[in-house]
Parts: C-alpha cells; sequence; structure tokens
C-alpha cells in the first residue's frame, strides 16, 4: 500500500520539478542553441525550393532581394553604402530598406540578395558575438565574427539561401572588411561591391578611389557610387544610406534620395512640380 | 496529393521526377492593406476566399484579418491554411508570453516574434503574405509589411496579397505623397483613411478577379479594435 502511495508521491514531485523548470529557469542547452528549422518530407530539398520559388508555380514564393551595395577602406576607416530597393521580381515591394544592418555598436552587415536570409542570420550573429563577449570579457574580432557567420551558413549550403554580405567592423588589427555569401566563400579585402547593380559601383569607386581621401570626400565617392548603380541598375534604387567605421564604432552619416542626388550630380537645379510636366 | 493540386493546371512540380510530386500549397488570394496613422491604424481586407488559380469561389465571407490577444491586427492572404496554421501558432506564443511576463507582448515585440516564426520555415514556407498592424509603445499607428520568409519592414500604407500591386501605388499617391520628385507627406485623419481605404478596395475589385464580396476594416486605436463591415461588387 505504502509503495503504491510513493509511487503516487514521487511521481507529482517530479511533475512539479518539471513544471518549475519550464517556467523559471533558463534553459542553457535550448537557449545557446544554434536556430532550427522545419523541413518538409522531399527526396530533394533543392528541387523543392526551386519548385516553390519558380515563377510558373501557381502559388509562387516570392522572396524580397537587395541589390546595390559596397564597402571600402581608407585612411580613416570604413566607409559602407547601400541602395533601399527591394523587389520581388519586377515588382518594387519598398523603397526603404535598411540595406545595411547594425550587428552591434562595433559590426555592420550588408544586404544582397534574400532580404530575409541576411537580416536573420545577422541578427543571429549579433546574439552569437553578444555571448562571445560575455564568455571572453572582450570583443570578438571582425575576423571572427565574420567566420561565425560563414560556418553558420556552410550548414545550409545548396539548400537555397542567398545571401552576399560583407562583414565590416574596427577591431584590435584596425578596419577590417570580410565578403561572405551562402555558397560559403569568406574573403578580407579592401573594397567590395555586393549585388546588381556592383559592377556600377566598381566602376566610380575605382575611378575616384584613393586611400588617402579624407572623410567628406570618401563620402562622397560612396554616395556617387552608389548612385550610380541605381541609375544603370533597374533592380537598385529609392535612397543611399551611409555608415563610416570608426575606431570607437561606427556612425550613421546620412540617407539621401537618389533623385535629389541626380540633380545635384548633374549641377542643375531640380525641376519644380510644375514645370515638370512640360519636359520631355 | 492530387486533391493539393489547383484545377486547370499544367504545371507539374519539378520533384515529380525525383519520385515526389509534392506540392503543399494552394491560393487562396484575397487583399490585405493597413495604412498608420498618428494615434490609430486601419487594417483592411476583403472576404472573398477563391480556389487556386481556378476562378472558383469557396465563399464570399471568410475574413482573413484576425484580432489577436494584444491588441494588434494580423491579415493574411494566400494559402488560407497556412495562414490559420501561423495565426494558431502566433496566438500560442502570446499567450505563452503573458503567462511568462505577466503582460502582453508589444506590437513592435511581435513584429520581430512573426518575422522568426515566418523564417523557422525558411525551408518549408507558409505560403502567406502578412500584414500586421497596432499600436508602437508610444501610441503611434504602426503597420509592418512582410515578405512568405520574414523580411519586415514597418511602413505608412502598405497593400499586399492578390490586389496588393494594384493598391500600392493609389497608397503611395494617397498617403505617402510620392510625387515624381520628392514626397509631400501630410498627416491624415481617420475618416481620410478610412475613404482612402474603401476607395483601394472598390477599386482594387474592378480588376483582381480573387478581390472582392466585402470590405472588413479593423480600426485599432487605445480604446481597441473597431469592426466595420462594406460591401464590395460580387461578380
Amino acid at each position: 500500500m505504502n509503495s503504491i502511495l510513493n509511487e503516487f508521491k514521487s511521481t507529482s514531485a517530479l511533475c512539479e520539478e518539471e513544471l518549475h523548470d519550464s517556467l523559471y529557469d533558463w534553459d542553457t542547452a535550448n537557449g545557446f542553441a544554434l536556430p532550427t528549422f522545419e523541413f518538409p518530407a522531399v527526396h530533394n530539398l533543392n528541387r523543392f525550393m526551386k519548385d516553390i520559388t519558380s515563377a510558373s508555380a501557381p502559388c509562387q514564393i516570392e522572396i524580397q532581394h537587395g541589390t546595390t551595395t559596397l564597402a571600402f577602406k581608407f585612411k580613416s576607416g570604413v566607409i559602407v553604402a547601400a541602395d533601399s530597393r527591394a523587389s520581388q521580381g519586377n515588382y518594387v515591394s519598398t523603397s526603404s530598406v535598411k540595406k545595411i544592418i547594425e550587428i552591434n555598436p562595433f559590426l555592420l552587415g550588408t544586404m544582397a540578395g534574400g532580404a530575409a536570409d541576411c537580416t536573420f542570420w545577422q541578427r543571429e550573429l549579433g546574439r552569437q558575438c553578444r555571448l562571445y563577449e560575455l564568455r571572453n570579457k572582450e570583443r570578438i574580432s571582425v575576423a571572427a565574427a565574420s567566420k561565425l557567420l560563414a560556418n553558420m551558413i556552410y550548414r545550409y549550403k545548396g539548400m537555397g539561401l542567398s545571401m552576399g554580405t560583407m562583414v565590416t567592423g574596427w577591431d584590435k588589427t584596425g578596419p577590417k572588411i570580410f565578403y561572405v555569401d551562402s555558397d560559403g566563400t569568406r574573403v578580407d579585402g579592401e573594397l567590395f561591391s555586393v549585388g546588381s547593380g556592383s559592377p556600377f559601383a566598381y566602376g566610380i569607386i575605382d575611378n575616384g578611389f584613393d586611400f588617402d581621401l579624407d572623410v567628406p570626400s570618401a563620402i562622397d565617392l560612396g554616395k556617387r557610387a552608389i548612385y550610380h548603380a541605381t541609375h544603370r541598375d533597374g533592380a537598385s534604387g529609392g535612397t543611399v544610406n551611409l555608415y563610416h567605421v570608426k575606431p570607437d564604432g561606427w556612425a550613421r552619416i546620412g540617407r539621401w534620395d537618389v533623385e535629389d542626388l541626380h540633380w545635384e550630380f548633374q549641377d542643375q537645379p531640380k525641376p519644380s512640380p510644375i514645370n515638370s510636366s512640360v519636359i520631355g | 496529393m492530387d486533391s493539393f493540386l489547383p484545377v486547370q493546371v499544367s504545371w507539374t512540380p519539378q520533384t515529380a521526377a525525383s519520385g515526389s510530386d509534392f506540392y503543399p500549397y494552394t491560393n487562396n488570394a484575397g487583399t490585405v492593406a493597413g495604412i498608420s496613422g498618428g494615434d490609430f491604424c486601419v487594417m483592411a481586407a476583403d472576404t472573398r476566399q477563391s480556389f487556386g488559380v481556378g476562378y472558383l469561389i469557396n465563399t464570399r465571407y471568410q475574413p482573413k484579418m484576425f484580432k489577436l490577444s494584444n491588441g494588434s491586427v494580423l491579415g493574411t492572404s494566400g494559402f488560407y491554411a497556412d495562414g490559420l496554421t501561423l495565426i494558431k501558432r502566433i496566438n500560442q506564443r502570446l499567450e505563452w508570453y503573458k503567462h511568462a511576463h505577466d503582460k502582453e507582448m508589444s506590437t513592435p515585440a511581435l513584429a520581430q516574434l512573426l518575422s522568426i516564426t515566418l523564417y523557422s520555415k525558411r525551408f518549408f514556407p507558409y505560403y502567406a503574405r502578412v500584414l500586421l498592424g497596432g499600436l508602437d509603445l508610444e501610441g503611434h499607428g504602426v503597420v509592418y509589411g512582410y515578405d512568405s520568409i520574414g523580411s519586415y519592414e514597418p511602413c505608412l500604407a502598405r497593400a499586399t496579397g492578390s490586389g496588393g500591386s494594384l493598391i500600392q501605388p493609389f497608397l503611395d499617391n494617397q498617403i505617402y505623397r510620392k510625387t515624381p520628385l520628392g514626397i509631400l507627406q501630410a498627416p491624415h485623419t481617420l475618416d481620410q483613411v478610412k475613404a482612402v481605404m474603401r476607395d483601394s478596395f472598390t477599386s482594387a475589385t474592378e480588376r483582381d478577379i480573387q478581390t472582392g464580396d466585402y470590405l472588413e476594416l479593423f480600426i485599432i486605436t487605445a480604446q481597441g479594435v473597431d469592426v466595420e463591415k462594406y460591401d464590395l461588387r460580387k461578380d
């Protein structure tokens, strides 16, 4: 009889303990784990992803795509600039995307390729960097941060992720830019531009670049490069967002509508709305 | 699996070649739109539910906007079953949050939660185009627009779903006041916003076969959520 009673007793005590755990305790194993995903029960995941995102599918999953981004080193740090257009096929789904992602006060990431892929994984990278900081009592290097990102992404290689990103920041070794993409590439460099508008941006940067540029000229070069990319690439547009990475973290320099920049760079006054109807 | 495939479609998934014809979506479409104001937010959706790319109408009244427990409103279009499942998951997370923290989740926090919930199905997405409307921490109206896998952004006015590309340019003009030469933004009153919404859906119904029947407006203010229903064309 007692044994039966004890059986019930111990069960109820266990339940209370489990309840307490689930309500009050931080589950370390789960809390620090990498994100998990639900997968369809198909043999060929790659095919499935292609099927559902195909333009001829009855229910096409349309993913927002980002387009021109650039980052270059010069004597006073790094200039990071991007446009703000996101398109789903030929449709401009928004013109106010923040393609420069603030991972933490010292690290910036850029967005090209799938918008959700870039924002999700760079937010996750921000979390990992914070954990690193807490564990090691010092900030993570840009090299290590970009490697964390590259390794996370590499687990999903060939499964349809699409991201081309530059991880930039200033650490003990100075200003750094790493290009990381969903194929698994990770390279250290001085100057990168990513996205469909990148050939135009490269043209402007290569033409006007000098390592000894002062800060206002470097900002102007970044602005011009993105503007020219938005002018020639249909998938880029909206506004130029620009950041400057300095020894004590990044600073947001500004945002300019490319239409305003167009008239500024043409050295012409912006036409008034009243006259614009007779132009053409 | 055949019953999942919409009628009148010759397209078959390429997975068939690898021994599977798994295509778990159909398009019930419809349109959802949201406009945010200084101290209010108006969400709107038609109530028609269609079946696939065939021209069948399942029902003329199946609401696709849902009031959530924290006072915000989630609108879904696309595959209705996926939308419902998403709502179920979100509602459950809201309840867990309430019991764990003894308060309601804020709309901006919910916006991020919705994003990662959509992204957790990155490799098996919900075919749902969603819009989240509510009030932010300061009590200003906010509308969050999403893609199917969780890319999101707060916006002043946003339309999505089958009539989304018809309505969005109208909202750009009427709400954002985007001109070829810049933005001439002006604040809008609740009555103006409601009028713009009704005009948007009346016009979208003219040109989109999957939008029509009734229009529901969810008006979110600090006092709560009011629901208004209007007629749309039924052809």
